[in-house]
């Protein structure tokens, strides 16, 4: 995980397997280079499948851009963790992390690619999701 | 009802030790519909509350759930850590330090609230809402501890027949029906360990 100073929105990418997030971040890396605050997660604390709320936690603080953070996930519980991950930031950066409803290869790219250009956390968020509409 | 420092430990460790026992049986269950790992993502998450008492149960019952449910979604993982969790944690934020049974019944009805807005999803779904919401009602219509403990089984047996709507189980589409839900279980298997404790504190 790197994320080197940038004003751009951050991308965090969550998967329940770490090489398809470690995948994921690799694409994005290769799309837009070191543009975006970028970091990822995957399996459970016991490194098997699944998502987990403290990896989470600190792959948005790896990612934290004061223009926001936009994750990307895979199945369900991903969300449900992502979602509670949110929840749980100081109360100032609650509002600055949204959870995209997108596929997490193709939308953590897309979502990458708009924020390197310098979009607002809420275009990030509307280029990720129309790829899936 | 007092729930004092050794009520308090005993119910945390029934709870938990409730858990523990059937993690075969939970994981069973989500092989069948699931990824197969409740029995023991519920097991890690239940070890870390243990591990916690008998400490724990000094503090006061909200600060006590509180961390319990903060325990739960750091430890469990899955989508059931975020949402057994979520229930315990604002079961913690609603209830009093004494709660009598009007406080209870508030509280588990915010306490629902807040996990099926965690879930976005609602009773009839064949999730752990399956089991919360007629238990509930249970509480809320006065039942004893028997005839909610009794309901809370007979409610996991309910969600056999359901079509799952949400979760891992909803992609196998009529797939789904025929098999137990797991979280319903793991609920079932919770509220029956309090209610037991609860009642035997009660009566010695």
């Amino acid at each position: 995980m790197s994320s080197p100073n940038s004003g751009n929105v951050g991308i965090v990418i969550v998967s329940h397997s770490s090489k398809i997030a470690e995948g994921a971040a690799d694409m994005v890396r290769q799309m837009v280079g070191h543009a975006v605050p970028l970091a990822w997660t995957g399996g459970d604390v016991d490194g098997g499948l699944g998502t987990n709320v403290a990896g989470i936690l600190e792959a948005i603080e790896t990612a934290w851009s004061p223009a926001g953070v936009a994750i990307l996930v895979d199945l369900g519980g991903a969300e449900t963790n992502s979602e509670m991950a949110v929840e749980m930031l100081p109360e100032d950066r609650r509002a600055r992390v949204v959870v995209c409803n997108a596929p997490v290869v193709e939308g953590a790219v897309i979502a990458a690619t708009e924020a390197s250009g310098g979009s607002s956390l809420a275009a990030v968020k509307r280029s990720a999701e129309e790829f899936y509409a | 009802m007092t729930l004092d420092r050794t009520t308090r430990e005993r119910l945390v460790r029934a709870m938990a030790e409730a858990v523990i026992a059937h993690a075969d049986e939970l994981t069973g269950l989500d092989q069948a519909i699931g990824d197969g790992d409740h029995g023991v993502n519920m097991k890690r998450g239940f070890e870390a509350v243990l591990a916690t008492l008998p400490g724990l149960a000094n503090k006061p019952i909200a600060e006590m759930l509180k961390t319990i449910g903060t325990t739960l979604v750091m430890k469990v993982g899955g989508a059931s850590g975020p949402l057994v969790g979520t229930f315990f944690m604002e079961l913690g934020k609603a209830l009093p330090e004494n709660p009598v049974r009007a406080d209870l019944v508030v509280a588990t009805d915010k306490a629902i609230n807040a996990v099926k807005a965690r879930g976005r999803s609602d009773a009839g779904q064949k999730t752990l809402l399956d089991v919360l919401v007629p238990v509930q009602a249970v509480l809320a219509e006065g039942g004893n501890a028997e005839a909610i403990a009794a309901e809370a089984e007979r409610a996991a047996d309910r969600t056999i027949p359901m079509l799952a709507i949400r979760g891992r189980a909803s992609f196998l589409g009529e797939r789904s029906i025929g098999h137990m839900d797991p979280g319903s279980r793991s609920v079932s298997l919770l509220i029956g360990a309090a209610v037991t404790t609860l009642e035997r504190e009660a009566n010695s």
